[in-house]
C-alpha cells in the first residue's frame, strides 16, 4: 500500500515536471489570438464617446493602447480597440481582453480581473504580469471616458 | 589498425552536397532507388546525410552562435573511437592505450595548427565554460598572493563575468571596461586600467551576441608591455576568423568544440609555454593534461574535435566566401527596412553572427512569428530571462531596443534559399507585428515617444 502510494506521487511528480518543462511553450489560445488578434485598429480619441487607455513603457517591453467607444445613454460599451507592443501573451492578454469587454456596462468592465484573464489564456506565472497589464488598460480607458464625460457634463 | 567501412561513403562527399541536403526547413525528397539505409536509421547510405524525414520538418536553423550542426566527416571520425578504438589514451601499457594516444595526440596537434600553437600547449577540457572557469580563476588563484586585480569588458559571456563575480567573493578586485557604441573596447582605458597588481586581462575575441571582433593583436602588445597575461575568450572566434596566439601575443585561450561543427562537450584551453604560464588547476587528479586538468580525456570527443579543426583550416576559405555573401545579402535586406539597426561595429564584425534590432516590435513576439526559423534574442544562457541583453545595454542602446533586437547566426550548412526564405517571412511579419504596435501608429503620427510619460511597472 505504501508502495502505492509512493509510486503514484512519483507518477504525479512527473506529471508536474512535465508541466514545468512545457511552459515555455504558449497555450493554443495564446497562439490563436496572437495569429489572428481581434479587434485590431484605431480610434478617433479625441470623440467625446471615446475612452483611450495607454499603459505599460518601452522600457519593460510591454506597451498596451486599449480603446473604448461607449453609448453615452445606456453606458454600453459599443466598440473595442486596441493595438499592443509587447511578447506573444501580451497581445493575446490585450486581444482577449477586447472581446470579453465588448457589449459590457462600463460598470461590468471595470469589475474585470487579471485572473479571468489568465486563466482564460493559462498564462505561466512569469507572464501574469501582461494580465495585469491588460486590465490596468480596461481599467484606465474607463477612467479616461468618464473624465470626458464629467468635462463634458456642466456645458449641457 | 582497425579499418572501418560504417559511414565510408560520407568522406568523400563535398561541403556543397552536404548543404543541399541539410536545409532542413526545405523538404527534399530522397532518391529511392539503389542502395536502402537499414531500417530506422537516421542515415541515409545514398546521400550520406541524415536523413530529414527522420527527425519531421523542421525549422530554418539560423542559430549559429548557440551551437553548428556536426559536420558528417566529424562524426565519420568519432565513430571509430565508439566502435573498435576503445582504449584509454592513458594506458601506456598495452596497444589499446597507445592507439588512442597517437589518436589525440594528432587531434591535439589539428587544434593547435588553426592558432599557430605547439600541441603541448593545448589543455583539452569540457568545453568553453570550463577553459574560462579554469584559465580565470587558475591564474588569480596561482599568482593571488601578490596580484589580486583582473580585467575584463561588460560585453563578456555570462561565464567570464560569473567567474570574476566569484574572485570577486574571494577578495580580488575586478575592473569591467565599458565598450563604445560599436562594441570595442578602449585601448586607452585598458592601459589606464592596467596596475601594479593586475595578473589578468580577459577580453573575447568575437561576441557571442553581436558578432564584434576586439583588436586582440593591439590588446596583446599592451598586456605583453606590462607583464600582464592575456586571455581571450575564442569560443565564437576559433577557426572562423584569423587568429596567431603569437602575433596576438595570447596567453591563454579558450576553444570550444560544437562552435566548430564538431561534438559537444569538448573545449580546450591554450596555456602559453613560453614565457610560462602557470595555473592552480580547478579539476585536481591522475595529473593527466600537464597536470592543469586531470581526468581521462573522452577520445571520441577529442578526436572529433581535433577533425573539427582540421576541418576548418582545410574549409577556410570556402567558409569565409559562402559566410560573407550570405551574411551581406541577409544584412542588406534586414537594414533596407525602415527604423532597423545593426548593432555592433560594421567594420570589425565576424560576418556569420549578424545582430538587428527591429524598432516597435519586442523580439519575444518577432521571434513568436517566425516559429519556422530557429533564432534567438540574445545568448541562450539568457534567453530564458525577461531582461534585456546586458550586451546590447553595454552599447548604449537603451531597453526598447534592447528589447526588440534578434540574432541571425549562419553557417557552413546554410543555404541561399534559407536565407532567401527568412528575408521574405521577416518583412511580412515585420509589418504585420507593426501594424498592432501602438508605438509605431505613434512615431508615424510624429510624436515623440521620450515625451510621454510612461506608466512603468
Amino acid at each position: 500500500m505504501f508502495a502505492r502510494n509512493l509510486l503514484r506521487q512519483g507518477v504525479r511528480s512527473r506529471v508536474a515536471l512535465a508541466n514545468v518543462s512545457s511552459r515555455r511553450l504558449y497555450h493554443p489560445k495564446v497562439i490563436d489570438h496572437y495569429q489572428n488578434p481581434r479587434n485590431v485598429g484605431t480610434m478617433d480619441k479625441n470623440l467625446t464617446n471615446v475612452g483611450t487607455g495607454l499603459v505599460g513603457a518601452p522600457a519593460c517591453g510591454d506597451v498596451m493602447r486599449l480603446q473604448i467607444k461607449v453609448n453615452d445613454e445606456t453606458g454600453v460599451i459599443e466598440d473595442v480597440k486596441f493595438k499592443t507592443f509587447g511578447c506573444g501573451s501580451a497581445i493575446a492578454s490585450s486581444s482577449f481582453a477586447t472581446e470579453l469587454v465588448k457589449g459590457m456596462t462600463l460598470e461590468e468592465a471595470a469589475n474585470i480581473k487579471n485572473t479571468m484573464i489568465a486563466k482564460e489564456l493559462s498564462l505561466p506565472p512569469v507572464k501574469l504580469h501582461c494580465s495585469m497589464l491588460a486590465e490596468d488598460a480596461i481599467k484606465s480607458a474607463i477612467k479616461d471616458y468618464k473624465a470626458k464625460r464629467g468635462n463634458r457634463k456642466p456645458t449641457m | 589498425m582497425y579499418k572501418f567501412r560504417i559511414g565510408a561513403g560520407v568522406r568523400r562527399f563535398s561541403v556543397s552536397a552536404l548543404r543541399r541536403t541539410s536545409s532542413s526547413g526545405v523538404k527534399q525528397a530522397m532518391p529511392t532507388s539503389g542502395a536502402q539505409p537499414p531500417q530506422g536509421s537516421s542515415i541515409s547510405l545514398k546521400s550520406a546525410t541524415r536523413d530529414p524525414s527522420e527527425y519531421g520538418t523542421r525549422p530554418i536553423y539560423l542559430d549559429m552562435q548557440a551551437t553548428t550542426p556536426t559536420d558528417p566527416r566529424v562524426l565519420d571520425k568519432m565513430l571509430e573511437f565508439y566502435t573498435g578504438l576503445y582504449g584509454n589514451p592513458h594506458s601506456s601499457t598495452h596497444a589499446y592505450g597507445w592507439e588512442t594516444d597517437k589518436a589525440v595526440e594528432e587531434a591535439r596537434a589539428n587544434v593547435a595548427a588553426v592558432i599557430g600553437a605547439d600541441p603541448k600547449e593545448i589543455i583539452f577540457t569540457s568545453g568553453a565554460t570550463e577553459c574560462n572557469n579554469m584559465a580565470l580563476k587558475g591564474v588569480a588563484r596561482f599568482y593571488g598572493k601578490s596580484k589580486k586585480h583582473i580585467i575584463t569588458t561588460q560585453t563578456e559571456h555570462k561565464c567570464v563575468l560569473d567567474s570574476c563575480r566569484h574572485l570577486q567573493d574571494e577578495g580580488f578586485e575586478v575592473t569591467y571596461l565599458p565598450v563604445n557604441s560599436d562594441g570595442l573596447i578602449d585601448l586607452e582605458l585598458l592601459e589606464k586600467a592596467i596596475r601594479k597588481d593586475t595578473c589578468l586581462v580577459s577580453v573575447m575575441a568575437v561576441n557571442n551576441e553581436i558578432g564584434v571582433i576586439q583588436p586582440l593583436e593591439d590588446i596583446g602588445r599592451i598586456c605583453r608591455s606590462h607583464k600582464v597575461f592575456f586571455h581571450t575568450d575564442a569560443a565564437q572566434a576559433y577557426g572562423k576568423i584569423p587568429i596567431d596566439v603569437n602575433k596576438c601575443n595570447i596567453d591563454l585561450m579558450s576553444i570550444s568544440s560544437h562552435k566548430i561543427y564538431g561534438p559537444m562537450g569538448v573545449g580546450a584551453t591554450f596555456v602559453r609555454r613560453r614565457p610560462r604560464v602557470r595555473l592552480d588547476p580547478i579539476i585536481n587528479g591522475g595529473g593527466q593534461e600537464r597536470g592543469l586538468r586531470s581526468g581521462t580525456l573522452a577520445p571520441p570527443l577529442v578526436c572529433g574535435f581535433g577533425e573539427a579543426a582540421r576541418l576548418m583550416v582545410q574549409e577556410y576559405d570556402a567558409d569565409q566566401a559562402h559566410i560573407r555573401a550570405l551574411s551581406t545579402k541577409l544584412m542588406d535586406a534586414l537594414l533596407s527596412m525602415d527604423h532597423t539597426q545593426l548593432n555592433g561595429s560594421r567594420i570589425h564584425r565576424y560576418p556569420g553572427c549578424v545582430n538587428v534590432s527591429f524598432a516597435y516590435i519586442e523580439g519575444e513576439s518577432l521571434l513568436m512569428a517566425l516559429k519556422d526559423i530557429a533564432l534567438s534574442s540574445g545568448s541562450a544562457c539568457t534567453s530564458a530571462s525577461l531582461e534585456p541583453s546586458y550586451v546590447l545595454h553595454a552599447l548604449g542602446a537603451d531597453d526598447a531596443l534592447a528589447h526588440s533586437s534578434i540574432r541571425f547566426g549562419i553557417g557552413r550548412f546554410t543555404t541561399e534559399a534559407e536565407v532567401d526564405y527568412v528575408i521574405q517571412a521577416l518583412t511580412e511579419r515585420v509589418k504585420f507585428l507593426r501594424e498592432l504596435s501602438p508605438l509605431w501608429e505613434m512615431v508615424n503620427e510624429g510624436i515623440d515617444l521620450n515625451s510621454i510619460e510612461w506608466a512603468g511597472h
